[in-house]
């Protein structure tokens, strides 16, 4: 491997002593009351994988249930408590989970530290977070009982008032939902505050924030955006639980209250965390494109002054949703402004990812496969919501099938491609194998061919006037074709994540071994063992540039003389 | 045998770093300002819009815990001080009196609550002023009570003999979240007691 060759003179033996094999409740043990930040970071996306796996499969029953017009295949109350689940699950136990946990495993690693900064808070923001999902999910056979699918909550992700009232929504549903978001958004709020102290205090020797890694950066503006994003939906689901159980009237039009305020508080949360999502899977790109395109990233301040201003941009869009709520058309005309101006951020970082790999020698391994159909589905994804952005384009097409394409471009095409690329590429550092290349491209060609019949179908029938969230639609609409491709291009899809799991349980025990380096990168965590050992580096890192490793493989060319 | 290269050990250049458990405080503290937010802008949105009384009118200026409130950032100013120059003595005494006015300030609102909801009939679930005034007084409310847990811990492992200079970091720490909740308080007491009367 890279490592074993380079011309360094001083080099270190990091062989972690071997554990004694011990009994499968000492290795239970192990893993319930760690609070090593790999582990918790390891825990964090097996556990996102687990539901994305639940999810997913929601989404198959949703698809089977809409592929011809007129179907019975659920009840229309189960579709309801599906497409919810479906939603929920997707943002709150699989999108954030999953990019925490690589912020976990590698914002220490990266800025060459011990642990994160709080490490006992960091495994309580774990188990609440996961006490969450399991909440939600238990809403299924408690409440009212195993009654079909249970009681599980069936008021959209978004819970719109007044659906969400005692009188309207009967039953725990509504309130599994509300309780597992604040347990949740604690949660998150605690690894958000851990991820920010350790970026700004647990850098390791010379590692100025201007030569942080572009990941840590990120990493560190969605924790910050989490900040101020997570603690309204906090209030919100209080403000929920007050009209439940102790009859305020917060989203009670009956007696004053205001529907719209809940539409307010609602994406005043939901649109920065779209961000909050999507800005890990460009930390993700911002490390991978570089590294297989044999260059240093192309404008790295651009790239962090991008970062901080969608960050900040973001939190005046929320309107967009609302354009259909009715507003004056000085606020529309703000917000269909503030949300275009997104696009300028954006754009800048898409020039530099082209730039990056621009002229550079490309090596098409699948990290770099998932971050080439990222860029281009980004692209598209970014374009459709320049054109929902406009107001009266929003009016025809909103809730839409449309929309549902715009923002599953954005969810799938850009957030999931780099979560593929992201476990490829640190897959080996985790493990200690390197997953299965051949298996590996089946992956992604299945899956961008399945994604791409979804969901470029999906624009169509939205055009076509097909809304959202529908049980069911007549035979005259002339949907029924097209849905039959959407659905064939969801099981496409569902067939290359079978393939990558199977990837990821062969190749962790058959792997071939990966060695310390094996994508010769150059930021921290490669200069440790693969797996790291728990103390992470032997020796205290001191850095001089932004890539650290090319500086030591590069002794007669380093970085630094560069920055 | 794994081998990585070695760095480079020396580093001249000084290198500083923020106190994590300050960094950590600021961003909660960033995170409960964006939820006390979204109270205090439902409380203005909901002004004057019950359908039923009773109305604002009836709160009557809590003034005098108003003053033991802010005044006990200055007390627990004071104790932060004297911890860092390990004078105990004078920091049991300020710390004490930080809590002993925390505590005057939570009793004082037991009894205005106590009074409106035997003397005016107003719950939580009367009408909208109601829902909006306990919930977003109730929320400070909430995190005084925290805060004086948190305070009286510290009274106790100081009492007990395990409080000294080396903890006064952390004790700044606690301040600070202390500090928040006493600003919160101002922005609250305005809108609630002087803006929606």
């Amino acid at each position: 491997m890279a490592d074993q060759t380079l011309p360094v003179p001083g080099t270190l033996d990091v062989t972690p002593p071997h554990h004694a094999e011990g009994t499968f409740l000492e290795w239970l043990h192990d893993w319930v009351v760690t609070v090593d930040h790999k582990k918790l970071g390891i825990l964090y996306i097996v556990y996102a994988i687990c539901f994305l796996a639940v999810a997913g499969t929601e989404a198959l029953y949703i698809r089977i249930q809409l592929a011809v017009p007129d179907n019975k295949f659920l009840s229309p109350e189960v579709y309801n408590r599906l497409f919810t689940m479906h939603g929920t699950t997707m943002v709150f136990l699989v999108g954030m989970p999953i990019l925490f946990g690589f912020a976990n495993y590698l914002v220490p690693l990266m800025v060459g530290a011990r642990d994160m900064a709080f490490p006992r808070l960091n495994a309580f923001s774990f188990w609440l977070t996961a006490f969450g999902g399991l909440m939600l999910y238990f809403s299924f056979i408690g409440g009212f009982g195993l009654y079909g699918a249970g009681n599980a909550p069936d008021v959209g992700w978004f819970a719109y008032a007044p659906l969400t009232a005692k009188a309207f929504s009967p039953g725990n549903g509504v309130d599994y939902w509300a309780l597992a978001l604040i347990a949740m958004g604690f949660g998150t709020l605690g690894t958000a505050i851990n991820i920010i102290a350790t970026t700004l205090c647990m850098r390791c020797k010379g590692m100025t924030l201007m030569r942080m890694p572009l990941l840590v950066w990120l990493m560190f503006v969605t924790s910050g955006l989490t900040l101020v994003t997570i603690t309204p939906l906090t209030a919100a689901q209080v403000m929920l639980m007050i009209d439940r159980y102790l009859g305020g009237h917060f989203f009670d039009t009956q007696a004053g209250g205001s529907a719209v305020v809940w539409i307010h508080f609602f994406w005043i949360f939901g649109h920065p965390e779209v961000y909050v999502l999507v800005l890990p899977a460009f930390a993700i790109a911002n490390e991978i494109i570089p590294v297989f395109s044999r260059k240093a990233i192309f404008g790295y301040p651009a790239m962090v002054a991008a970062s901080v201003g969608i960050g900040f941009v973001s939190l005046g869009v929320w309107a967009h949703h609302m354009f259909t709520v009715g507003m004056t058309s000085v606020e529309n005309a703000f917000f269909v402004l503030s949300t275009m101006l997104v696009g300028i951020p954006t754009g800048i970082k898409i020039f530099n990812w082209l730039a990056t790999m621009w002229g550079g020698k490309i090596r098409f391994a699948t990290p770099m496969l998932f971050c080439t159909g990222f860029l281009l589905q980004f692209l598209v994804a970014g374009l459709t919501g320049i054109m929902l952005s406009v107001a009266p384009w929003n009016w025809q097409l909103h809730n839409s099938y449309f929309v549902i394409a715009h923002f599953h471009y954005v969810l799938v095409g850009a957030i999931v491609f780099c979560i593929f690329a992201a476990i490829y590429y640190w897959y080996p550092k985790a493990t200690g194998h390197m997953l299965s290349e051949r298996l590996g491209k089946w992956h992604f060609w299945l899956f961008a061919l399945g994604f791409h019949i979804t969901f470029d179908t999906m624009h169509f029938v939205g055009i076509m006037g097909m809304p959202r969230s529908i049980y069911t639609y007549g035979a005259d609409r002339g949907w029924g074709t097209l849905n039959m491709v959407i659905t064939t291009g969801a099981f496409v899809q569902g067939i290359a994540v079978l393939i990558f799991v199977y990837n990821l349980i062969v190749s962790y025990f058959k792997g071939q071994e990966a060695g310390n380096d094996p994508w010769d990168a150059w930021t921290l965590e490669w200069a440790t063992h693969s797996p790291p050992p728990e103390y992470n580096f032997a020796t205290d890192p001191v850095v001089k540039s932004r890539r650290p490793l090319w500086d030591l493989k590069h002794p007669e060319d380093p970085d630094w003389k560069y920055e | 045998m794994s081998t990585i290269p070695a760095f480079e050990a020396s580093y001249n250049e000084p290198w500083h770093l923020p106190s994590r458990g300050k960094v950590g405080m600021f961003s909660l503290i960033i995170g409960e300002s964006a939820l006390f937010t979204i109270f205090v802008v439902a409380y203005i949105f909901y002004i004057g819009k019950s359908l039923s009384g009773p109305t604002p009118e009836i709160l009557s200026v809590p003034v005098f815990s108003t003053i033991c409130l802010l005044s006990s950032s200055f007390f627990i100013w004071l104790a932060e001080r004297a911890i860092e120059k390990n004078d105990m003595k004078k920091f049991m005494l300020w710390w004490s009196t930080t809590i002993a006015l925390g505590l005057i300030f939570i009793v004082d609102t037991g009894i205005e609550w106590h009074k409106l909801i035997y003397g005016e009939g107003l719950t939580i679930s009367t009408n909208l002023f109601g829902t909006t005034f306990y919930s977003l007084v109730g929320l400070h409310a909430t995190h005084v009570v925290l805060g004086l847990i948190m305070l009286s811990l510290v009274l106790v492992f100081t009492l007990t003999g395990h409080v000294s200079e080396h903890h006064a970091e952390r004790i700044q720490v606690l301040s600070l979240y202390w500090h928040f909740v006493d600003a919160v308080w101002v922005v609250v007491f305005t809108v609630v007691y002087i803006l929606g009367r």
